[in-house]
């Protein structure tokens, strides 16, 4: 099995890579590849797609790999591949990001992107550092992962957060002064606000539950 | 609810920890790749790697640890020292650092911080400042950075450059108190306070930790977001779970996991 972290200049795609192979040791066999190469990521079992910095700077970055955001379409929408969005890159499938600008998303799951107001204005931007998650429903992406306040923790480092439409993507929150977006499904793609490749064992485990999913 | 953080420092010097880690047994406690594991698997919540590495030559090594860290520990990494352009910021996230972390440069430069910023995300950027009381008894404190190992005044406030540098785009800052950083005193409160409230963005209180009430006094009082140690844990005077567990114990949040 392969999976495929699609590579277009944004930053540390390394962390993914190890993390994933890490949690392949429990799942078996994962040729885990970082590509900007379409046709890799046509022919991978799984894909991920991660993402630090700006959602205009990301967008713009997928957008100058030729042929990369056709790819992602057969492959995630057209073979039904399991997808994994980070961070910027699950922002990137909402219809449109609002820092800095407004700039166009992929429109695969409704909702945008915009800047994070605590209710408390005495909250840090960015969201930066470990906090828990709160369930919205059961996924397979969080199986045995202790969740809530006694759970474990994930890594958040963001200033914006996705803003769903359709109640029924959502998996998870995690509490910031109000509720934030922080797991997201839909069919075969999914994603995280946080940084799973960072989080070490709720990381760990939730990226080994990605490369068993079947949905 | 988000946790305050707990981050050990380590001091790199051509690719070697300048003070080892000695709270565990370690085949090698010079390796900061060897030093970064033990952290990581003490429930640390962050690490930061200071490279004090002086001769251009050498200036690679500290890549390859990056490198090596980020392979073996899914835990978020800090790294300073020496970071003078756009070119050094990448190197160093390319080679598996979370945030990066500018100081002279940006006192120099100041539009350095919006460059990298704009490049690579607010998120990633630390901009850290060795702060210097200043002000004389009786007067209202003032701070002063100080370049060069505190050794030389720059004449530019502290609070007043807090806030320039995160108008720019710094994420995060890392502040450190000159007059407590070695002494065990504890923080510098009234300078972190200061900062904190000025910014919007969180702050990590450096200097002075000697004792694990003051990681306390540098959460309540001082405002920080979070701490950042290095002798107490690298000598095993504390673990990173009793500071841990005294913040909890003081009513704040933590993560206990490990």
């Amino acid at each position: 099995m392969t999976v495929a972290i699609v590579d277009y200049g944004s930053g540390n795609l390394h962390s993914a890579a190890k993390a994933l192979e890490r949690a392949a040791l429990d799942t078996g066999a994962e040729r885990v590849v970082v590509t900007s190469d379409p046709d890799v990521v046509r022919g991978a079992d799984r894909v991920v797609l991660p993402g630090v910095g700006a959602f205009a700077d990301c967008r713009r970055g997928l957008d100058a790999v030729p042929g990369m955001v056709e790819a992602l379409e057969d492959t995630v929408h057209g073979k039904g591949r399991p997808f994994l969005g980070i961070c910027v890159g699950l922002q990137l499938l909402a219809e449109r990001g609002l820092e800095h600008g407004t700039t166009q998303g992929l429109g695969w799951i409704k909702g945008e992107v915009d800047r994070i107001t605590p209710a408390d204005p005495a909250l840090k931007i960015p969201h930066m550092g470990w906090n828990t998650l709160v369930p919205a429903r059961p996924h397979p992406l969080l199986d045995a992962i202790p969740v809530g306040e006694g759970g474990l923790h994930a890594y958040f480092v963001h200033s914006y957060a996705f803003q769903l439409a359709d109640p029924a993507d959502l998996v998870a929150t995690t509490d910031y002064g109000g509720t934030i977006t922080a797991v997201v499904a839909r069919d075969n793609v999914a994603g995280t606000q946080f940084h799973p490749e960072k989080s070490q064992r709720l990381g760990l485990a939730l990226l080994a539950n990605f490369l068993k999913w079947r949905p | 609810m988000l946790k305050v953080r707990v981050i050990p420092c380590l001091d790199v010097k051509d690719g070697r920890v300048v003070k080892g880690v000695q709270f565990v047994d370690l085949r090698d406690a010079g390796d900061p790749v060897e030093a970064a594991r033990a952290y990581d698997a003490a429930g640390a919540d962050e690490l930061t790697f200071l490279d004090i590495t002086a001769s251009h030559e050498n200036r690679g090594t500290i890549l390859d640890v990056v490198q090596r860290t980020a392979e073996q520990c899914f835990m978020p990494l800090t790294v300073g020292g020496g970071v003078r352009t756009v070119d050094d910021v990448r190197t160093l996230l390319h080679a598996g650092a979370d945030k990066v972390a500018i100081n002279t440069a940006a006192v120099a430069r100041r539009a350095f911080v919006g460059e990298a910023a704009e490049k690579f995300g607010e998120q990633c950027i630390v901009v850290a400042i060795d702060a210097k009381q200043v002000s004389g008894p009786g007067e209202a404190p003032r701070w002063e950075i100080f370049t060069h190992g505190g050794r030389k005044p720059t004449g530019i406030d502290v609070v007043q450059y807090a806030r320039e540098v995160v108008d720019l785009g710094a994420g995060e800052l890392l502040l450190t108190s000159m007059d407590r950083d070695g002494t065990g005193r504890g923080f510098d409160t009234v300078l972190t306070r200061a900062v904190s409230d000025a910014v919007h963005v969180p702050v990590i209180a450096s200097g002075g930790v000697g004792t694990l009430d003051h990681m306390v006094e540098g959460i309540r009082e001082g405002g920080a977001s979070a701490v950042l140690a290095a002798s107490i844990f690298h000598f095993g005077t504390f673990t990173v779970r009793q500071a841990k567990e005294r913040l909890a114990e003081a009513g704040l949040p933590v993560r206990l996991e490990t």
